[in-house]
């Protein structure tokens, strides 16, 4: 097979994955089992994918080039570089794990639902390697389809609110994106991301980075994110935050800093100081949130903030730290809400104050909340130690204030995490968790264990992903040469 | 005593000759087939009749490379004109489709003894009218665009009414009748103050005496300009201009507002892309910016009063005032990249308006009542297909790429900012916003009730056809077609835009 074309399989196999499942008319049992074959296959596509890709070479790999409509010079242009085929890696494998997750749970309405979790698979994918302004966008908001039916049918008692605010936030962003997109092309005379020139238009930076903002999201734009994480059914919840957001930090890195330098220091203070916000903001609401989702939705606020400052540091260690920290955050959370959803299963509810005690009798339940907790509160040797301590350094560069402030916020999020893991596994027995609510099953297991196995695996070797970023030895000066 | 007699190029007027012969046919059938065999009769030769349009029209196409104007002056031959001709037949097939099973309408009170009563007089008056879009679109001077104006429009007040029995067919009808001829006398009152200021009715002829006798500006010609555009305005059913678009959307039989929301709106959009850039190119200041205030206008009314309607045709009518609203947006820039923003929009446009009321009137024929937010309950999950294609229409009429109409989105868009226009391409993005929280009312509507609601209607259309359930496969083909072609218009862009190249540069850009 030939290396470039895997890039569109893992776009479009996803897609006719979907599109098979919705013309069968098969039972629940094999639909989910053909769901789940596909999101394995596409795991040991990207696996190939990596192994394929050439680390000491600069540029763009394994792309694409066709003609989409040529009076416009728009083109289905599609290729990877080494941080987004690790963005790849993280949907292919969180995605795999929800869909594993909705199969085992047994979601009503199977063919209709497996059909939307591919669909998802194959948008997000494109959004991490699409090379054409026009051909992201769609993508950017294909996302938006699946996301809107997934949760406004199997979501909570209170989706519909939900869902037409997270519509409604999202779509206020990327349509002006849209606009951007059209000026930025036009003036230009080509949609191209990699041949396209810089731009110094502060306003279509602006145009962009809304629409960013609001997907990841940073504080003030995140209105949508509590109710659409409490309301999801946690599976999407973990697509959510662990994959979805970083859809947006991505476009900021790919984006607005590679395309818009100029525009991109002047705002630099502006920006840091709103991921700031969002980094304290969240963490602060992250401690006092009364239930599971609602601790791991706001720490997710404070994530992408915590990456924003990384990005917008625009040095080469804040570079690396935040891309590492996109991975080790995407596998967090992910895992974190899945056990939200079997905690919820379990116990009907995600109230700490109906939880508690729930670590007796439950090992495996408990161990692998104590590691996630532990990880993720960047206790030192865990992956996130090491993405943050990157950051944090790569922040201090610009001044030493901004690591500071990072820094106190990590002491917050110890204290949010320890909160959780008490509610949920020590204290007092909940007056819900009843002695029969079992510990994690194998086929739990299953989908949460490989995520926490990746984990430790970058907290093994974090330079597996901060070295392997970006081409040669500053990924500062690869952002400013525009990744060639 | 010689007669002198014009060359008529009869190859050139094809499509509508066989359209209107086809229209005679059918008239025919009313009277000499057995009632028995009338419906089967009639509309096959509707279909045999748009076949052989839509195969001449394909034909002319590309046999009409260097346009150029027959029948003495009066009517283009030339690639603009059968494209546009190729994609009325095409919705004209797809009616005829949705009308074999759908008209009458479901729900009227009459006995279903008499169904077949006007069944032929339906198929003909759907010929004529399409014979006479396919004539408008080719006009080349006034009377021509006037006449054939007025031969579809008196064809479709005739077809808003052919339910006489149902709810609000006549008043429909009746509306659109009156509020059609002030429309329509609006721009007859035009060309004959165009007329007037340059002594001529032919579009070539009105840019050369604007051209050599200095007319730019001349009251007259302003005055005749503006009101030549509030009569095109009414059909294109563009705001201010639009009132009567709900109300004729919601009575009309459904096959019959799905035939007006898709062909009338192509035939007219067309045709005054033509006669703008044609007869008044050096007006343009005046009129480029008179569409965009029209645009701007219908995109705001369109899309805030649909927020509040709960009968879907409503919701779907206010919809098209929207979309006439983004056609405009290509129209008032008034630029070869334009004309093929506007000749694109127009395919994905009229597929997906034409299967979203092709849905409608399957859910009608269920209910036996209008469709509204409320009855529409659980309707995705028991006709997963119709379904599914609804949701991918409202999806693709709020421009998430899921269709062409997310590509036309961005061409039209592309033409404003190209145009110099940002504050439109603005306008356009909010507007797009809005909309979305309609169309997805009606996504929610079918799928994210509450399980209760989700239940199958009591009723159904069992209870109206008083036999077993409706298999309706044409209206399944019909809808399944317009799927196609609107899904199928994202990834065929480039030869879409290849063809309406070719069509706009039969026009002086």
């Amino acid at each position: 097979m030939n290396a470039s074309s895997l890039t569109s399989i893992l776009i479009w196999l996803p897609i006719a994955g979907a599109i098979l499942i919705w013309i069968l008319p098969l039972s629940r049992y094999a639909t989910g089992s053909l769901a789940l074959l596909f999101s394995l296959a596409e795991v040991g596509f990207w696996i190939e994918q990596a192994a394929r890709f050439d680390f000491t070479r600069s540029g763009l790999q394994m792309e694409e080039r066709a003609t989409w409509f040529g009076d416009l010079h728009v083109s289905y242009h599609v290729g990877v570089y080494g941080f987004s085929m690790w963005l790849v890696g993280l949907t292919v494998v969180a995605m795999a794990a929800c869909t594993g997750y909705g199969f085992w749970v047994g979601r009503d309405r199977s063919r209709a639902y497996f059909g939307l979790m591919l669909l998802l698979t194959g948008a997000t994918v494109g959004v991490f390697v699409a090379q054409d302004l026009l051909v992201f966008y769609a993508f950017f908001e294909a996302m938006l389809i699946p996301l809107y039916v997934l949760i406004g049918v199997w979501g909570g008692a209170r989706r519909m609110e939900a869902t037409i605010k997270f519509v409604i936030y999202t779509m206020a962003g990327s349509l002006l994106m849209l606009a951007a997109i059209i000026a930025y092309g036009l003036k230009s005379g080509t949609f191209d991301l990699v041949n396209g020139p810089t731009s110094a238009s502060r306003w279509l930076f602006l145009g962009f980075m809304l629409a960013f903002v609001i997907k990841a999201p940073l504080f003030p734009f995140h209105g949508w994110l509590p109710d659409a994480y409490r309301e999801a059914p946690p599976e999407v919840s973990a697509v959510l935050s662990g994959v979805i957001a970083k859809a947006g930090l991505y476009g900021m890195l790919r984006i607005a800093i590679a395309k818009f330098p100029d525009p991109t220091s002047f705002y630099r203070t502006a920006v840091l100081a709103l991921a700031a916000a969002a980094l304290v903001y969240g963490s602060l609401l992250a401690f006092r949130s009364t239930d599971f989702r609602g601790v791991v939705a706001y720490s997710s606020l404070a994530q992408s903030g915590l990456i924003a400052l990384g990005l917008f540091a625009g040095t080469d260690l804040g570079f690396d730290g935040a891309v590492l920290q996109m991975v080790a955050h995407g596998l967090i959370s992910t895992s974190l809400f899945l056990i939200a959803g079997a905690v919820e299963r379990r116990t009907t509810t995600g109230e700490f104050r109906f939880l508690g005690g729930m670590a007796r009798g439950r090992p495996a339940l408990a161990t692998l909340l104590m590691t996630l907790g532990v990880i993720s509160l960047a206790v030192p040797g865990s992956a996130s130690f090491a993405g943050e301590f990157l950051i944090l350094a790569g922040v201090f560069q610009r001044a030493w204030w901004w690591s500071a402030i990072g820094a106190g916020a990590i002491v917050l999020a110890a204290m949010y995490m320890l909160r959780l893991i008490s509610a949920v596994l020590h204290e007092a027995r909940g007056s819900t968790v009843a002695d029969e609510a079992l510990d994690l099953r194998p086929g739990e297991l299953a989908l949460v264990v490989p995520l926490v196995a990746g984990l430790l695996f970058l907290s093994a070797w974090p330079a597996g992903i901060s070295h392997h970023s970006f081409f040669g030895q500053s990924p500062a000066a690869s952002v400013r040469s525009q990744f060639k | 005593m010689t007669l002198h007699t014009t060359h008529v190029d009869w190859f050139g007027l094809g499509p509508v000759l066989v359209l209107i012969g086809a229209s005679f046919v059918a008239l025919l059938c009313a009277v000499l087939v057995p009632r028995a065999m009338r419906r089967l009769a009639s509309a096959t030769i509707a279909g045999a009749g748009f076949t052989a349009a839509l195969v001449l029209a394909v034909w002319l196409y590309v046999d009409s490379a260097n346009g150029h104007t027959i029948v003495s002056g009066a009517f283009y031959r030339d690639r603009w004109t059968a494209l546009g001709q190729v994609i009325l037949c095409a919705i004209g097939l797809a009616t005829t489709l949705l009308g074999v099973e759908h008209i009458p309408g479901w729900g009227r009170s009459s006995d279903p003894e008499r169904r077949d009563d006007h069944i032929a007089e339906f198929f003909a008056l759907l010929l004529a009218s399409g014979a006479g879009m396919a004539f408008f679109v080719g006009a080349a001077n006034l009377m021509v665009l006037f006449l054939s104006l007025e031969w579809f429009s008196i064809a479709l007040y005739v077809m808003c009414a052919i339910d006489y029995d149902l709810e609000g067919s006549l008043e429909a009808g009746l509306k659109y009748l009156i509020v059609g001829s002030f429309g329509a006398g609006a721009l007859l009152f035009g060309s004959a103050l165009v007329y007037g200021a340059t002594g001529t009715t032919s579009f070539h002829g009105i840019a050369r005496a604007v051209a050599s006798q200095g007319l730019t500006g001349d009251t007259f010609l302003v005055t005749g300009i503006a009101l030549i555009v509030a009569g095109l305005g009414f059909k294109m059913s563009a705001a201010p201009f639009h009132m009567w678009t709900p109300d004729v959307y919601e009575g009309a039989p459904t096959t019959v507002t799905a035939w007006m929301s898709s062909a009338t709106k192509v035939a007219a959009l067309l045709l005054a892309f033509r006669l703008m850039t044609t007869a008044f190119p050096h007006d343009e200041h005046l009129w480029s910016w008179a569409f965009a205030i029209v645009a701007t206008v219908s995109l705001a009314i369109g899309n805030f009063a649909a927020l509040v309607q709960r009968n879907v045709k409503r919701i779907l009518a206010y919809s098209s005032i929207s979309h006439a609203g983004f056609m405009l947006i290509g129209l008032s820039a008034g630029s070869a990249l334009g004309g093929r923003a506007l000749m694109y929009y127009l395919v994905p446009y009229s597929a997906m308006a034409f299967g979203s009321f092709a849905i409608v009137a399957a859910r009608e024929r269920e209910l036996g009542v209008p469709v509204t937010l409320e009855n529409l309950a659980g309707f995705g999950w028991e006709r997963p297909f119709l379904g599914v294609a609804m949701w991918f229409f409202m999806f693709g009429f709020a421009g998430l790429p899921l269709g062409g109409g997310f590509v036309g989105k961005f061409y039209v868009l592309a033409a404003a900012y190209r145009h110099g226009w940002v504050w439109l391409v603005i306008v356009g993005v909010l507007a797009t916003l809005v909309s979305l929280y309609y169309y997805l009312g009606i996504v929610r509507a079918m799928y994210m009730r509450p399980s209760a609601e989700l239940q199958v209607q009591p009723g159904g259309s069992v209870a109206v056809s008083g036999g077993a359930p409706a298999k309706e496969e044409l209206l399944h083909v019909a809808v399944g077609a317009a799927f196609v072609v609107s899904l199928g218009s994202l990834f065929a862009v480039q030869p879409l835009i290849e063809l309406a190249r070719h069509a706009a540069r039969a026009l002086p850009l």
